[in-house]
C-alpha cells in the first residue's frame, strides 16, 4: 500500500488527470442537465490532454523546438504527445460547437435543458 | 509499383475533397457529385480487391516520405479491400434507394450538406478499414461519429434533435474511453503503430510487467468501440437515433457505421493484441456472452414494436450481437463468421430500411405497422425486397443471412464444448424469434385491400438501388463458400 | 392498454434508463388498429393482457414511489461510477512508468528521429511542427476535416434560411430573438478598445501562422488568433461593417479553397513519397519564415480555415447565418 500511494504521489500528474477524466465522465454520462454534460465532456477532455502531456515530458528537457542548430534528441522532450493533444483539442471544439447548437435548438422547441424532460416531450409528438 | 496501390489513398483523401465541395454546391449539383464520386471509389476498390487477390497478399502503403514507425501508413489485404468494396457499393445503393427521402426530409437549402456529411462518413470508413495507425483511427472514428450524427440530424424534427443528442453523447464518452485507451498503451509500450504496439505487447505479456494497465486498456477500448457499436448493454441510443432519421441515414448508420467500429476492434484484437492476449485476458468471453444476451433481447424488444423502423432497429442490435458472438469465439473460425456477418448484415439491413422508406411513400408518411398494412402491393418493389431482406435476416437458405448463421454454427462446433452449446441453442433461438417477428409483417404487407393510394412514379435511381440490393443477396447466398474463402484467407493475411 | 404493466415499465426502463417515461403511448391511430386482425397485432394484445394482469399492483407501486426511488438511486449510481472509474484508473497509473523518467518505454527511436531529423528532413526547426504536418500529415489532414465536419454540422442546426436570413430583417417566429437582434452599436469603450485590438490579433495570428514552422503556434493556434479578432470586430462595429469584407459568399470560398489546396498539397506529398518519386519542394531556410517546405503552405491554408471556422461557430450562434 505504502508503495501504491508513493508511486500515485510519483506520477502527480497523471493522477489529477485521471481525477479530473472520472469527474468529467460521470457528469457526461449522469447529468440530465445539458449544458452540464457539455462541461463534463470538456472536463473529460481536459483530464485526457493533461494525461497525454505528462505522457511527453522528461525531466529537465527543453521545448522540442531546436535552437543553434543543436538537434541532440536528449536534449527536448517527446514531441509526439504534444501533437496528439493538439489533434485532440480540435476534435474537442469541433464536437463542443456541435452539442451546443443541438442545445440551442432543443432549447427553442421545449424551454428546458433536461434531457429526460426533453426525450419524453418529443417522444410525445408525431414525426 | 503498380497505380492500383495508390487508389486506398486516392479515395480517403478525395472523398474528403467531394465533401468539401458538396458543402458548396446547390442541393441537386451536390447530389450528382457525390454519388458520381462513391461509384469511382466503388470501382477502385474493386480494382483493389482484384490486384490483392491476384497477387495473394496484403501491401503496405506508406502515406508520405517516411517509413511506419515514424510516418503514417496504411495496409491494405483482401479482406480490407473486399470490406471497403462492400461498403462503397452499400453507401451508394442507400443513397440512392432513399433519394426522394432526402430531398423530401431534409431543409431545402441544407440537401448539399447530406451529401457532405455521406461523403466524409465514405472517407472515414476508408480510412478505420484501411488504417495501421491507433491515433489515425481515433481521428477518423470522431469524423465518422459526427458525420454519421449529423446524417441523423438533417431530418429537422424534434425526435431526431433528441435521438441525435442522446446518440452524440453516447458516442462521445465511447470515444473518450477509447483515446483514454491509447494514451495509456502509448505509456506502456510508447509506441502508436499497430505492429510496433503487438511486439511491446507480447513483451509485457510475457514479463507480466504493467499487466494491470494493460488489462484496463484492453478494457477501455473494448467497451468504447462496444458502446458505438451498440453492444447489448450499450444499445439504448441506437433504436431512436435509427428510428425516426430518414431512410438513406438508417440504411447507412446501421449497414455501415456500426460496422466500421467493429472492423477497429478486430484491428485491435488482431493486430495489436493478438489472440493469445486476448484470450488469456478472458475479454472475449464477456463479448460472447454479451453478444448472446444482445441476439435474444434484441430480437424480444424487437417483437414488441409496433413501427417498422424501430423494428429493424432492434434487429440490427441482434445482429450486431452475431458479430460480438463470432469475435467472441475465440478462435479463427468464429473471427470468419464476424466478418461474414458484417458483409451479409451491410447488404441486407440497408435493403430493409430503403424498403420500409418505399413503404412510407404508399402509406401517407406513417410507419406504424398499422400505416403500412398492404403497402407491400402498393409498392410491390418494395414488397419483394423487404420479403427477400427479411428471408435473409431469418436465415433461409440460398440468402445473405444463411451464409452468416451457416459460418457462426461451424465456428460454434470448433470451439468448445460449453461455447458451442450455448452458440447454438442461441443461433436457433435467434432464428426462431427472427421469424417471429419478420414473417407477420410479411403477411402484413401483402395483406389487406390495395387502398386508393397509388405509388408515385419510382425513381430510375430507386429502381436500381432495390434490384441490385436484391440480387446481391441472392448471389451472397449463392456464392457463399466463394466469399467464406476470400475472408478467410484476408484474415490470415490480416493478422500477419 | 390504458393501465400499464409492470414488465413493460420495466421494458421502458431498460430501454430508455428512466422510470420517468411515459411508456409509449401508442396514438391514437395505433390504438385503433390493434382491434384489426392481422397476427402480429393479435399476439401483440395478448403480450399486454397478460402484463396487465400479472403486475397491475406493482405498477401502481411503482407510479406511486418509482420516481422518488429511481432518483435517489440515480445519484447514488452517479457516485458509484465516478468513484469506481477513479478508483480503476488510479491504480493504472500507480503502475505506469515513472512521470518525467528518461528511459520510458515512450522515449524510443520514434521522438529521437523527430527531433534529430527535424531540420534536414523536414526544414522546420520546430520538431512539433514538423511531425504533426510533415511526419504524420495524414493525421491532421484528418483533424483538419473534422473542424470542416463541425462546422458544416453547426451549420445545418442554426442556420436560418427564408426571411429572418439577413440581419435586421423580420425576426423568425421560432426563434425568440431578444438577444439575436441586440447589437450594442454605441458602446465606446469596446470601440475604441477593438480599433487597437483587432489589426492586434489579425497580426498577431499571422505572425503565429507565418512563424509556426520554427517557434511555438502554427496553423491551429493562428487561425484561432484571426478568428477572434473577426470575432471581436463584429462584436465591436456590428455584424453589418463585418459583412463588408466577410459575408457567406467569402466564407464558402476561402474555406473551400483551404481545404481543397490542403488536401491537394498533401495528396502531392504522400503520392510522391509513397511511390519514391523526388518531390521538388524546397525545404528553404530552418528558423526563417519561408522554410518547412510544404509546411508553411499548409499552415496558411489550416490558419485561414480555422478563422473562418471560429467566426463561422460565432454568427451562427449569434444570429443564425454568416
Amino acid at each position: 500500500m505504502p508503495e501504491f500511494l508513493e508511486n500515485l504521489f510519483t506520477n502527480y500528474y497523471e493522477t489529477g488527470a485521471v481525477v479530473i477524466f472520472g469527474i468529467g465522465f460521470t457528469s457526461l454520462l449522469m447529468h440530465r442537465n445539458l449544458l452540464k454534460k457539455i462541461i463534463g465532456l470538456n472536463f473529460m477532455d481536459s483530464g485526457l490532454y493533461l494525461f497525454l502531456a505528462a505522457k511527453g515530458y522528461i525531466a529537465g528537457r527543453l521545448a522540442p523546438i531546436i535552437t543553434d542548430g543543436d538537434a541532440d534528441p536528449t536534449k527536448y522532450v517527446n514531441p509526439i504527445p504534444t501533437g496528439l493533444v493538439l489533434t485532440g483539442i480540435v476534435v474537442s471544439v469541433s464536437v463542443t460547437a456541435f452539442l451546443l447548437a443541438l442545445t440551442c435548438r432543443l432549447y427553442d422547441k421545449y424551454h428546458t435543458l433536461d434531457i429526460d424532460e426533453i426525450t419524453n416531450l418529443a417522444r410525445k409528438e408525431r414525426d | 509499383m503498380e497505380f492500383v496501390r495508390n487508389f486506398p489513398f486516392l479515395t480517403i483523401v478525395f472523398s474528403l475533397t467531394c465533401g468539401v465541395f458538396c458543402a458548396v454546391t446547390r442541393g441537386k449539383t451536390a447530389k450528382r457529385l457525390c454519388v458520381c464520386w462513391l461509384t469511382l471509389t466503388f470501382a477502385m476498390s474493386l480494382s483493389v480487391l482484384i490486384y490483392t487477390l491476384r497477387t495473394d497478399g496484403s501491401f503496405i502503403y506508406r502515406m508520405g516520405k517516411w517509413n511506419a514507425p515514424w510516418g503514417n501508413e496504411i495496409r491494405v489485404g483482401p479482406l480490407e479491400a473486399l470490406m471497403a468494396t462492400a461498403f462503397s457499393g452499400v453507401m451508394v445503393l442507400s443513397l440512392s434507394g432513399g433519394m426522394s427521402h432526402i430531398f423530401a426530409d431534409c431543409e431545402e437549402g441544407k440537401v448539399n450538406i447530406y451529401f457532405t456529411m455521406a461523403a466524409l462518413l465514405t472517407s472515414s470508413l476508408f480510412a478505420l478499414i484501411y488504417t495501421n495507425d491507433l491515433f489515425t483511427a481515433y481521428v477518423f472514428v470522431e469524423i465518422n461519429t459526427i458525420a454519421s450524427c449529423a446524417l441523423v440530424m438533417l431530418k429537422s424534427s424534434g425526435r431526431t434533435l433528441v435521438a441525435t443528442t442522446r446518440y452524440l453523447i453516447m458516442s462521445l464518452l465511447g470515444s473518450g474511453l477509447f483515446l483514454l485507451g491509447v494514451v495509456i498503451l502509448y505509456g506502456i509500450t510508447g509506441e502508436l503503430l499497430m505492429e510496433s504496439i503487438a511486439e511491446k505487447v507480447q513483451d509485457i505479456f510475457s514479463t507480466g510487467e504493467y499487466s494491470l494497465p494493460l488489462t484496463v486498456v484492453i478494457g477501455l477500448m473494448s467497451v468504447g468501440l462496444a458502446v458505438k457499436s451498440a453492444l447489448f448493454p450499450f444499445h439504448s441510443w441506437l433504436p431512436d437515433a435509427h428510428g425516426s432519421a430518414t431512410a438513406s441515414s438508417s440504411a447507412i448508420l446501421s449497414g455501415l457505421v456500426l460496422k466500421g467500429y467493429i472492423i477497429v476492434l478486430i484491428k485491435i484484437f488482431y493486430r495489436v493484441f493478438g489472440l493469445r492476449v486476448i484470450v488469456a485476458e478472458r475479454v472475449s468471453n464477456f463479448l460472447f456472452v454479451y453478444g448472446i444476451l444482445a441476439m435474444i433481447c434484441g430480437s424480444v424488444a424487437a417483437l414488441r414494436q409496433v413501427d417498422l423502423k424501430r423494428m429493424l432497429a432492434y434487429s440490427s442490435i441482434a445482429q450486431v450481437g452475431y458479430i460480438y458472438v463470432g469475435l467472441g469465439m475465440h478462435s479463427e473460425a468464429g473471427m470468419v463468421a464476424a466478418c461474414v456477418q458484417i458483409l451479409a448484415h451491410a447488404i441486407t439491413k440497408p435493403m430493409l430500411f430503403c424498403s420500409a422508406g418505399g413503404f412510407m411513400d404508399v402509406s401517407g408518411g406513417q410507419k406504424s405497422m398499422a400505416a403500412i398494412t398492404g403497402a407491400g402491393r402498393r409498392d410491390k418493389l418494395a414488397g419483394a425486397a423487404f420479403t427477400v431482406g427479411a428471408m435473409s435476416m431469418i436465415g433461409i437458405p440460398f440468402f445473405a443471412g444463411f451464409a452468416t448463421k451457416l459460418a457462426l454454427a461451424q465456428g460454434a462446433v470448433g470451439s468448445d464444448k460449453i461455447r458451442m452449446t450455448i452458440a447454438l441453442a442461441a443461433i436457433v433461438i435467434s432464428t426462431v424469434l427472427n421469424a417471429v417477428y419478420y414473417v407477420p409483417v410479411i403477411f402484413n404487407i401483402f395483406s389487406g385491400t390495395e387502398g386508393s393510394e397509388k405509388a408515385p412514379r419510382p425513381k430510375v435511381g430507386y429502381v436500381f438501388a432495390m434490384g441490385t440490393f436484391m440480387v446481391l443477396n441472392v448471389a451472397f447466398g449463392l456464392f457463399t463458400q466463394q466469399i467464406t474463402d476470400v475472408v478467410r484467407r484476408g484474415l490470415q493475411l490480416f493478422g500477419m | 392498454m390504458k393501465n400499464k404493466g409492470a414488465l413493460s415499465r420495466l421494458w421502458s426502463f431498460a430501454e430508455y434508463g428512466s422510470f420517468r417515461e411515459e411508456e409509449f403511448t401508442l396514438s391514437p391511430s395505433d390504438e385503433r388498429h390493434i382491434d384489426t386482425d392481422t397476427p402480429e397485432n393479435r399476439w401483440l394484445t395478448t403480450v399486454q393482457n397478460s402484463e396487465r394482469s400479472v403486475g397491475a399492483r406493482a405498477a401502481s407501486w411503482f407510479s406511486r414511489r418509482g420516481v422518488e426511488i429511481f432518483q435517489r438511486l440515480y445519484r447514488v449510481a452517479a457516485v458509484f461510477i465516478c468513484f469506481t472509474l477513479i478508483g480503476v484508473l488510479l491504480a493504472v497509473v500507480a503502475f505506469l512508468p515513472p512521470f518525467g523518467g528518461a528511459d520510458n518505454p515512450a522515449v524510443n527511436e520514434v521522438p529521437e528521429r523527430y527531433v534529430a531529423g527535424a531540420v534536414e528532413e523536414t526544414g522546420a526547426t520546430n520538431a512539433v511542427a514538423g511531425m504533426i504536418s510533415a511526419y504524420r500529415g495524414f493525421d491532421t489532414l484528418g483533424e483538419a476535416h473534422v473542424l470542416f465536419v463541425a462546422a458544416c454540422s453547426v451549420m445545418a442546426l442554426l442556420r436560418i434560411d427564408g426571411p429572418a436570413r439577413r440581419h435586421g430583417c423580420l425576426p423568425d417566429p421560432e426563434m425568440t430573438g431578444e438577444d439575436m437582434d441586440f447589437e450594442p452599436n454605441s458602446d465606446l469603450i469596446l470601440r475604441k478598445a477593438a480599433k487597437i485590438l483587432v489589426p492586434l490579433s489579425f497580426i498577431f495570428g499571422l505572425y503565429v501562422i507565418l512563424n509556426g514552422t520554427s517557434s511555438p503556434g502554427g496553423g491551429f493556434s493562428g487561425g484561432a488568433l484571426m478568428g477572434a479578432g473577426v470575432i471581436l470586430n463584429s462584436v465591436a462595429f456590428g455584424f453589418s461593417r463585418t459583412e463588408r469584407f466577410f459575408g457567406e459568399r467569402v466564407y464558402h470560398i476561402v474555406k473551400t479553397a483551404c481545404l481543397t489546396v490542403y488536401a491537394l498539397l498533401m495528396a502531392y506529398f504522400i503520392y510522391m513519397g509513397a511511390n519514391g518519386i523526388y518531390d521538388h519542394v524546397w525545404l528553404g531556410v530552418p528558423g526563417g519564415i519561408v522554410s518547412g517546405g510544404l509546411i508553411l503552405p499548409i499552415n496558411i491554408a489550416v490558419g485561414f480555415e480555422v478563422a473562418c471556422t471560429m467566426y463561422c461557430f460565432y454568427a451562427l450562434f449569434r444570429k443564425g447565418g454568416l
